[in-house]
């Protein structure tokens, strides 16, 4: 009961979402170091279930370091470290004990330029799938079409499975990526820049995607463009040297932001 | 609002001034056409009236100016939070300072054909009311160029007074409809220039409401205080006697 209290107290001190419902995954206090520069100070921010979070900020704001720490990337390279918590669905996922292969399969990540494997369309999908399940054929061919109709390229690809992914047109590409991501039936799905490198009618359709994967998919979006964030994000945390200044329904961000360094920053006025 | 931070974009930036100077230009021209179509009322100037009614067409030009350079920031420059609140006021307060141009010039229309009329009576009430109305709407325009909305929310506050006097002279002028029939076309037209007062000091409440908007990010209460009692207003031969009789 008092820890209850508690925790209702913190929350209230420091809002740390926009939008009610059910949280997928929870940060708090999170600290970041490269080495001894320390990138992140005491974010608090949680992900809404099925619902997409935009980060935005400028450039060496720490948004992309957060997706890093999410699905533990940093753990890749020495003398970068996290302090803090980031729980998902109740447990600690910076704990050492944490099965990294078992958590990014959980918490799947696209990036800013797509990253195809060198290998057909067929196996890029079927790739990450075999080093969690064991799948027959069958089983296998319809988790290859799920996860291509899910990421609206089934109807593109599906007579030319078999022909090597670097085929593919930038935002074809990208669609594959998103598509390989969701075949390992993540929970959360995070986008760093997913379409900065895409023109802007295949933007518009990662876009829908992003919308259509809302439903099934807790999603966090790393932008520098405001405007998609503006268009997909349900809640907008705006970032500036490593701090999480504003989090807010992306309505009131970019309508009325209630600090003076978020409405700098989304009007243009940084300098 | 203090805006000290410029945009980076500097073209943006003197766009965005060019919006407030367009604006600005248009409350002075409507407040001069208030100015002189009082001045026609109230001293049966008819040239007044005239040149009042000549200004029409400029504030409507303005209207349309900014309705053009508002559609093309939004297409062109993407504008968001205080920006996009400033440019869509912009687009909300040109419509009502036009509106409050056509009220002016309706007042002075009527005043030509009042100054055929040799009145039995005084318009001080009247003329206090215009008075009230011009500093209300002074105050609107100074506020619509410094982005205040501390002036803004005076504004607002402030119409309780003309809406007060104007309940007044509604009363006042069908009392001298009932004294002598031959008041009544004056009188009516009275009645008409009392209600485009009452117009306009509602429109500069609009506008006030706008730039607390822009600036601050919030609106206002939903209810202002309101006094306009006239259309409640009933006078009855037999009280005439009487000051006043409202039922409501």
């Amino acid at each position: 009961m008092e820890q209850a209290t508690q925790r209702a107290i913190t929350k209230s001190l420091a809002p740390s979402h926009a939008i009610d419902g059910p949280i997928k995954l929870a940060i708090r206090g999170l600290d970041f170091y490269y080495g001894t520069n320390k990138a992140l100070k005491g974010i608090s921010l949680d992900l809404p279930e099925c619902r997409v979070t935009g980060m935005i900020g400028p450039s060496g704001c720490g948004k992309s370091t957060v997706l890093r720490v999410l699905n533990r990337m940093y753990d890749l390279y020495p003398g970068q470290r996290a302090a803090g918590e980031v729980m998902l669905d109740g447990e600690n996922i910076l704990d050492k004990s944490v099965d990294l292969n078992a958590l990014r399969s959980r918490i799947g990540m696209v990036f800013q330029k797509p990253t195809p494997f060198p290998m057909t369309i067929y196996e890029n999908i079927a790739f990450g799938v075999k080093l969690h399940e064991r799948l027959s054929r069958a089983e296998m061919d319809s988790r290859v079409e799920w996860s291509l109709s899910r990421a609206a390229l089934w109807a593109e690809v599906k007579d030319r499975l078999n022909t090597p992914a670097a085929g593919l047109s930038g935002g074809q590409q990208q669609r594959l990526c998103i598509a390989r991501t969701i075949a390992t039936r993540p929970e959360i799905i995070l986008l760093d820049e997913p379409t900065s490198a895409l023109d802007p009618i295949s933007t518009l359709k990662i876009e829908e995607l992003i919308d259509e994967l809302k439903k099934d998919f807790t999603i966090a979006i790393v932008t520098h463009n405001m405007q998609q964030a503006a268009r997909c994000a349900d809640q907008v945390a705006f970032f500036y040297l490593g701090e999480l200044v504003e989090v807010g329904q992306a309505g009131q961000i970019f309508t009325a932001p209630k600090e003076r360094r978020t409405q700098d920053y989304v009007t243009g006025r940084f300098g | 609002m203090p805006e000290t931070t410029q945009h980076i974009v500097k073209s943006y930036e003197q766009e965005l001034k060019r919006l407030r100077d367009l604006l600005v230009e248009m409350g002075g021209l409507v407040e001069a056409q208030l100015a002189t179509a009082t001045l026609a009322v109230v001293e049966q100037d008819t040239d007044a009236a005239t040149r009042a009614v000549e200004q029409d067409p400029a504030v409507d030009a303005l209207e349309r100016e900014v309705e053009t350079f508002v559609i093309r920031l939004l297409a062109l420059r993407q504008p968001m939070a205080g920006d996009l609140r400033q440019i869509v006021a912009a687009l909300k307060m040109s419509s009502d300072l036009e509106r409050i141009g056509d009220y002016a010039a309706n007042v002075a229309k009527r005043s030509i054909v009042l100054s055929q009329f040799n009145l039995s009576f005084k318009l001080s009430g009247l003329a206090h009311m215009a008075r009230l109305v011009q500093e209300s709407l002074k105050l609107t325009v100074d506020a619509i160029g410094d982005e205040d909305a501390e002036k803004a929310v005076h504004v607002w506050r402030s119409d309780q007074a003309v809406d007060d006097i104007y309940t007044a002279i509604f009363r006042e002028l069908v009392t001298y409809m009932m004294e002598d029939p031959r008041n009544i076309t004056p009188c009516t037209h009275l009645l008409f220039i009392a209600k485009n007062l009452e117009r306009i000091g509602d429109h500069a409440t609009n506008i006030a409401e706008t730039i607390h908007y822009a600036a601050v990010g919030e609106s206002l209460p939903e209810v202002r205080p309101k006094g306009d009692s006239a259309n409640y207003a009933v006078i009855r031969p037999q009280t005439l006697s009487r000051e006043d009789d409202a039922v409501p």
